[in-house]
């Protein structure tokens, strides 16, 4: 069997809004073996974002545990969780608003080194700087540039250089590609699979672009309102999706190919609310198969063997709604 | 469903940004052809001018510091470069709409969508107050939404929502031309799905003809009959879906299906385009895409390619496929 690197048990994060309780997460279980990639997706607001902040504590958990290297990071203390940070980083959505406009390149590089304390020496740390730019293909002349200077693909670059600089184990890529246009995007796609075969990295990829969590992921996770609901390797949940929520939305893809026909499941309306949510299934307002049990009790994610998991009572047995 | 008349024709259009930086060439000599009810995917990566064409078509391009430098935009027989505004927005919002990329801006927030959409009919027909509101219901219940709604203000609703009351707007006064400005970019994909399938029906329903600008080849093969592939502000490939995608002949087009990964096969990695988008104040000579390109010749550093027709109705702008006898 696989070394797990982190494993995420029942992980809730709720918020308090003035609309009453938030569920962002609502009871996540998943883990993530070393080297490998899993894919999380789902649409805006089902709470995937959130989870990739739990997971780093950039965000307290409402409850859960969150085991990373056999600990439980959720018991650390300041001191603690300050030696694991070096284990775990981010990759930000927006290049723009992630890299700090008044450093420059180097500097911004440097920091976590700097705020580590990693180098006695200045010139150590310039090597190791130096290193790391072309690790992600930066050209050293653009040492003492800042960031406006940059488009956004090597502005990406830079943040996974950061990313990079503290040699961790674990990255959180959150939306890493979306705001890059597509030549590009096939660019850093590239790049970060070089890095994760050069260094062993494990990545936890949040992505709403399912075109792209596949083509990374080892395995993937669809979240719906705070709940994952589908969890398998990455072939057997295109080739054979179970979740009618994960049909609809690997259905709803546009594939740019005109030999290829498929068939579509519309969804009919949006994604109710995450405050307060009903007992039951997080889709039965949308849901095609929808059976009574549905909207009285919560579905829990079941194994359905080799490694495939599935939220929903009717797995491998929908029949249309009667009503 | 497909006439032999073509509503709208392009021709030589080139739309310039004179900058402080330099002049940018956002489009240069562009030549389309959109047939009536037919769909043209406009398709090209941030900085092509894609959105410059659209606005251009509806001499909305902001002057300064843009401006037609030359070329005819032909609209049923009629030059639209030539006219002048008072006779432009008789056109505008009534038989060429628009929709835009971001529903949350193109919305007023402090009117209701009901009266948003009746200000349209309004303007453009000779309606009361009455039977504009009674329009406006119906275009809501047209797109999916009760026309009970029509007192109610954008932030009540969705984004999926919010996009089918832009779409009840464009769609009000039965356009002839619709150019929809990356329609479904900020949506989610089940909400994307539900609005592509609308505008489809839609489209149908009022043999609307439309431009659809979009940078996502998926949605291309989904919804257009034609397709124009723009780089560096010239058209570089231009043909019918079906050849697009069966044999796409300039360089540029084969290194955007290789950006994408496709979902139906199992590629362990990407073919990106080398390098980047050129800075559009200094494109390169020659050729705009020659830097960046795998098959590049002497040539193409110094001699701009022709538009070369190299099969009937499939156009591509690349001296690989020029005759270079003469």
């Amino acid at each position: 069997m696989q070394e797990r690197l982190l494993e995420v048990r029942n992980l809730k994060k709720h918020f308090n809004t003035k609309k009453g309780l938030l569920h962002a997460v609502d009871g996540v279980n998943f883990f993530i073996n070393k080297g490998e990639t899993l894919g999380l997706v789902g649409e805006s607001g089902c709470g995937k974002s959130t989870t990739g902040r739990v997971v780093l504590r950039l965000l307290e958990a409402t409850d859960g545990e969150i085991i990373f290297e056999g600990k439980d990071i959720l018991q650390f203390n300041k001191q603690q969780l300050r030696e694991m940070r070096k284990e775990m980083q981010i990759v930000f959505q927006d290049p723009f608003a992630s890299l700090n406009p008044r450093m420059s390149l180097s500097e911004i590089i440097a920091e976590p080194l700097v705020v580590n304390k990693v180098f006695s020496d200045k010139l150590e740390m310039q090597k190791r700087v130096k290193e790391l730019m072309d690790t992600v293909g930066i050209a050293e002349r653009l040492t003492n540039a800042y960031p406006h200077e940059l488009d956004g693909g090597r502005r990406q670059r830079i943040g996974i250089a950061r990313a990079l600089a503290l040699n961790p184990k674990f990255i959180v890529q959150d939306e890493p590609v979306s705001a890059l246009d597509v030549s590009i995007q096939a660019q850093i796609l590239n790049l970060m699979d070089d890095l994760q075969d050069e260094f062993g990295l494990t990545y936890l990829f949040i992505s709403h672009d399912l075109s792209v969590v596949k083509h990374v992921s080892d395995r993937i996770a669809v979240m719906y309102l705070g709940k994952i609901v589908e969890l398998s390797d990455y072939n057997s949940m295109f080739k054979n999706p179970l979740h009618p929520y994960t049909q609809a939305l690997l259905s709803a893809i546009p594939v740019p190919r005109i030999d290829i026909k498929r068939e579509r499941i519309l969804l009919e309306g949006d994604v109710p609310s995450p405050i307060n949510p009903p007992e039951g299934c997080r889709f039965y307002g949308r849901c095609q198969y929808r059976q009574e049990i549905c909207r009285q009790k919560t579905p829990e994610l079941r194994d359905m063997g080799n490694e495939k998991y599935v939220a929903c009572h009717f797995t491998g047995d929908l029949r249309p709604a009667s009503e | 469903m497909k006439d032999n008349k073509n509503l709208l024709e392009i021709k030589d259009l080139s739309i310039h940004y004179i900058t402080d930086d330099g002049t940018v060439r956002a489009v240069e000599e562009m030549n389309l052809e959109i047939g009536v009810g037919e769909t043209l995917g406009l398709v090209g990566e941030t900085g092509a001018g894609k959105t410059t064409t659209a606005l251009g078509i509806m001499n909305l391009v902001p002057n300064p510091p843009g401006k037609i430098i030359g070329g005819e935009i032909v609209f049923e027989g009629e030059d639209l470069v030539k006219k002048s505004q008072s006779e432009l927005r008789k056109i505008r919002g009534n038989k060429i709409s628009m929709i835009f990329q971001d529903p949350m801006t193109s919305l007023n927030p402090v009117m209701t969508v009901g009266d948003q959409i009746a200000e349209v009919v309004k303007l453009h027909q000779n309606v009361n107050a009455a039977e504009a509101t009674e329009r406006a219901m119906e275009m809501l219940e047209k797109v999916g939404i009760p026309g009970t709604r029509h007192k109610d203000f954008p932030h009540q609703f969705s984004g999926g929502m919010r996009q089918r009351v832009v779409i009840a707007i464009a769609l009000a006064c039965n356009p002839t031309l619709l150019i929809a400005d990356e329609p479904t970019t900020a949506l989610d994909v089940t909400i994307q799905a539900q609005v592509l399938d609308l505008m489809r029906n839609l489209k149908h329903e009022f043999n609307t003809s439309m431009i659809m600008i979009t940078h996502d080849l998926g949605v291309v093969a989904e919804v257009c009959d034609k397709v124009a592939i723009m780089y560096a502000g010239n058209v570089i490939e231009y043909t019918d879906v079906k050849r697009l995608y069966t044999s796409p002949k300039h360089p540029y087009t084969i290194g955007l299906f290789g950006s994408i990964p496709d979902i139906e096969s199992d590629e362990s990695r990407l073919k990106p385009i080398k390098g980047l988008m050129p800075d559009p104040t200094n494109i390169p000579s020659g050729c705009p895409f020659h830097p960046r390109c795998p098959k590049a010749m002497d040539i193409c550093s110094q001699r701009k390619p022709k538009n070369t027709e190299v099969e009937p109705g499939h156009f591509v702008k690349c001296l690989l496929f020029e005759n270079t006898e003469k």
